[in-house]
């Protein structure tokens, strides 16, 4: 049986699967509950400077898109650090850590930009027992506001000279959390790395506006009529998460740098997925504050059997993917496929027809009896049909064989060959 | 035990108030808000979909469901309304199975439909329990048409007529419009009064004056109308019930089904309603069905429809008989009545197994019978009361296209009219087009 033990910049904790800096991770009580249930470690909430705590709004703090079934497919908040002393905070890590010496326990930090903030708040957190820090320059709401948060996070000048006093006043390990509020994930990843990172966790949370009240004609969450954009999380931004995760483990500036993904991770597919893209272990939030902690056994036993299945050991997976992620030009143009449809799973419901007929490429015919056949003269293998068909694997993609004529090109499929060499290209180089 | 419950013989208060009250309470309770968006949320949008091919007036399912799901009920109703404007009883009604939901491409992919009739019924409900109409007439035509029933086709007929801004008068033979749906479907079906109240809602359109107690014929001609109004659509229904033809059958308590519906339809204390112990209901349709259920529910002890051919040929849907069976109703196939015995009154029914050849169905030699205080036929209605003139077709009024009879001016529609297949949505579907048609012919100069 696959050994879920992970060790991630010599932090070690049983399995892979963290709970993120969130509400869940806000308190002892919750904690110990997530412990209790399974998780691996957890990120302790953020963590501000000494003094008078942050306030939190009193009217909502999250914001939801719902799915089929109110399925959430994503949830916004405008909750800010933690609202708790900061003495509270240090002394219930302290006691949680004691309880559970294997579990991972890393402490979000954020105070405002200048060295003596940094200074004093690594003292404060330095003899709890915790495990490591997370520099939480992500957060878009709020905190942002007042030059911390993703304000830092925004400047890949300011990362460096942050995490350059972080490593400089700490012993501990250092994770970089990093916003996707950004152009190209790979500058802020780069400047955390120049500052001494020992890792960098992504994403945090996108800005986002859920949705808009149509009676009061304002953003949701809606607080006395009027509302901000919040940070947004859960299934919808996996994608996000998964290019930039990918972005940082194949760029050669950052390759190698150890990677913490965080992002929509529900299930042990989602986690399996970050860590192929070249994460070392993942961080949740949504998942548990949908479910609650106890989809963390998921996750378990379904990321053992998949190593199981495959043969792998927990470290054959990270990265596995990686040199498979490259960029368009790259991708062979002559690989060809054709949609084929089988017609014992259909169902009928005639959805890659209409889906074809109108918005790609008259490729699929109705027949009488409401049988759906496809044109292969017509067909691109746009891969649309198999997408919006409602039965999984009805309709799938059949790779043409080398030489096999394409029907709607009247070509022979040929070798590998790509944009960078095709004839149509203005900057073609001759093929090498 | 109530003495009364076992008592043999035809008595009413089998069952006590509270009893009864519980067996005639809703047989499909509405879905709530939550419930719909469940059901909603697992339609897939077909294209060109099944379930609106199989639905006799082609109501836009995928549509008014995803009105539904994405909280607009009321843009819901009104898409079923357009097609159907007795769609609120066809949620009740219809034999979804063998129509919408059999058609359904849920059934091929979990055997499961969408709920499409329990979804139809909350989007009309929702709509019909607001204040007011929700059509309004087009500017008036000056045009009076006479339509013979207030039935579903009748019904259908005279709000498509009046929304196009025809006057319209309903001559309806019974005190209380609604036809079928009021007198002629079990009780549980349709609770609290709604066909009655269905038809007040529907006639708030306006520009229809409804005239009960006018039996064609009797009251009225058919010359008389064709020369007071520009046309007449007749959707009277099958006034008559058809014989078993069996020895015996004058005997007391041989009754008819459609009647006994009726009565505890139109009764107001169901304790007075009298029952058999043991019942024998001949038949295989939905008429069968609702007598024998309710002969049940009423407090029958023992309740048996024999029907003549096989299971298969039987016009109830499966749905229909597996509620049947759940409720305590022996169904038994190939058997046909020959005697009905009994000193005075029916005691005993007697049947000979049928066989189903090639030369149609022959009664063997093998005989049993069945106890029996109380005896219903439902083996069918026939037309009666054929105005002179009518061309018929299998005992119907015979049509072409849009329900145009043999007469000029003179449309049909509903069950006395060829070619249906008795369901209240046909005839609803019916109504609607003749009205088109009439409409087109009033107003293209092209009406003789």
């Amino acid at each position: 049986m696959a050994d879920l033990r992970s060790d991630f910049i010599g932090i070690r904790s049983p399995n892979p699967f963290w709970l993120a800096s969130a509400p869940p991770t806000d308190k002892e009580y919750n904690v110990r509950r997530a412990f209790q249930a399974g998780w691996g470690g957890v990120v302790w909430k953020t963590l501000g400077s000494e003094g008078p705590p942050v306030v939190n709004v009193n009217g909502p703090r999250y914001g939801v898109v719902h799915g089929a079934d109110r399925r959430v497919l994503g949830l916004n908040n405008i909750e800010l650090i933690t609202d708790r002393p900061l003495e509270v905070n240090l002394r219930e890590i302290k006691s949680v850590k004691r309880d559970y010496p294997d579990r991972a326990l890393v402490i979000s930090l954020m105070v405002p930009c200048d060295e003596d903030s940094w200074k004093a708040i690594l003292a404060a957190v330095e003899d709890t027992g915790a495990d490591g820090v997370e520099l939480n320059f992500g957060c878009p709401h709020g905190m942002s506001e007042r030059g911390m948060g993703s304000a830092v996070g925004q400047v890949p000048e300011y990362i460096e000279m942050v995490t350059r006093w972080v490593k400089q006043h700490s012993r501990m390990p250092c994770i970089v959390k990093l916003t996707p509020n950004i152009t190209d994930i790979r500058k802020p990843a780069e400047a955390a790395k120049r500052g001494g990172a020992d890792a960098v966790s992504l994403i945090n949370t996108v800005n986002s506006i859920t949705s808009v009240d149509l009676d009061l004609f304002a953003p949701e969450p809606t607080i006395d009529g009027r509302g901000a954009h919040g940070g947004y999380c859960g299934p919808a931004v996996k994608p996000i998460a998964l290019n930039m995760v990918a972005e940082i483990a194949r760029s050669p500036e950052t390759r190698g740098l150890p990677i913490s993904g965080i992002g929509g991770v529900t299930t042990w597919r989602d986690a399996a997925e970050f860590l192929a893209l070249g994460a070392g272990n993942v961080q949740v939030c949504t998942a548990a504050m949908t479910y609650g902690f106890k989809v963390v056994q998921e996750m378990i036993t379904g990321l053992r059997d998949y190593l199981d299945g495959h043969a792998m050991e927990l470290g054959d997976l990270i990265g596995r993917a990686v040199p498979n992620v490259t960029d368009w030009n790259r991708l062979n143009l002559n690989y060809v496929t054709k949609a084929v449809i089988d017609q014992d799973a259909c169902i009928k419901c005639g959805r890659c027809f209409a889906a074809c007929e109108d918005t790609s490429h008259q490729a699929i015919a109705m027949k009488p009896g409401r049988v759906f056949e496809v044109i292969e003269e017509e067909c691109v293998a746009c891969n649309l049909c198999v997408d919006i068909c409602p039965v999984e694997n009805c309709i799938t993609m059949r790779e043409l064989a080398p030489g096999e004529v394409d029907r709607r090109t009247g070509l022979g499929r040929g070798d590998y060959a790509n944009w960078t060499t095709h004839p149509n290209n203005p900057m073609a180089k001759a093929a090498e | 035990m109530s003495q009364a419950r076992l008592s043999p013989g035809v008595h009413s208060g089998r069952l006590s108030a509270d009893e009864l009250a519980r067996n005639f309470s809703d047989v499909a309770p509405p879905l709530d808000a939550h419930e719909a968006r469940v059901a909603a949320d697992r339609c897939y949008f077909c294209h060109d979909a099944p379930c609106i091919i199989a639905c006799p007036t082609s109501i836009d399912i995928p549509l008014f469901i995803r009105q539904i799901a994405t909280g607009t009920p009321d843009a819901a109703a009104m898409t079923i309304f357009h097609a159907n404007i007795l769609g609120g009883m066809c949620a009740r009604v219809c034999p979804t199975e063998n129509l919408c939901e059999g058609a359904c491409v849920r059934m091929e992919a979990e055997g499961d439909p969408v709920r499409i009739g329990a979804l139809q019924r909350f989007a009309t409900d929702g709509l019909m329990a607001r204040e007011g109409h929700p059509f309004r007439r087009a500017a008036p035509t000056g045009r009076r048409v006479a339509v013979i029933g207030a039935g579903p086709a009748g019904l259908s007929c005279a709000h498509r007529l009046a929304a196009k801004g025809h006057d319209v008068v309903i001559f309806e033979a019974r005190p209380k419009p609604g036809g079928l749906n009021e007198y002629g479907i079990a009780s549980y079906k349709t609770v609290d009064g709604f066909a009655a109240a269905e038809v007040e809602w529907l006639l708030g359109i306006g520009g229809i004056e409804l005239r009960h107690s006018q039996l064609l014929g009797d009251q009225m001609t058919l010359e008389a109308l064709r020369a007071e109004f520009d046309a007449v659509f007749l959707g009277m229904g099958l006034g008559g019930v058809n014989a078993l033809r069996t020895e015996g059958e004058e005997r007391a308590n041989v009754l008819d089904a459609v009647a006994f519906i009726r009565d505890l339809r139109q009764a107001g204390d169901l304790g007075v309603l009298p029952v058999g112990r043991d019942v024998v209901v001949i038949g295989g349709g939905m008429t069968a069905v609702d007598a024998a259920v309710q002969s049940r529910l009423l407090g029958a002890e023992n309740v048996t429809i024999v029907y003549r051919r096989g299971q298969d040929r039987m016009s109830a849907s499966l749905h229909e008989q597996d509620h049947a069976t759940s409720s305590g109703v022996r169904i038994i196939c190939n058997a046909a009545p020959v005697a009905i015995h009994g000193n005075g009154a029916v005691a005993e029914v007697e049947f000979a197994y049928t066989e189903d050849g090639p030369d149609g169905l022959v009664l063997t030699d093998q005989r049993f019978r069945l106890k029996a205080d109380q005896c219903f036929r439902a083996i069918g209605q026939r037309l009666e009361g054929v105005p002179v003139g009518l061309v018929l077709e299998g005992g119907k009024i015979a049509v072409t296209g849009p329900g145009r009879s043999s007469l000029d001016r003179v449309w049909a529609g509903g069950d006395c009219a060829a070619g249906g297949n008795d369901l209240t949505v046909t005839a609803v579907a019916e109504g609607r087009d003749a009205a088109e048609d009439i409409h087109a012919l009033l107003t293209g100069g092209d009406n003789g």
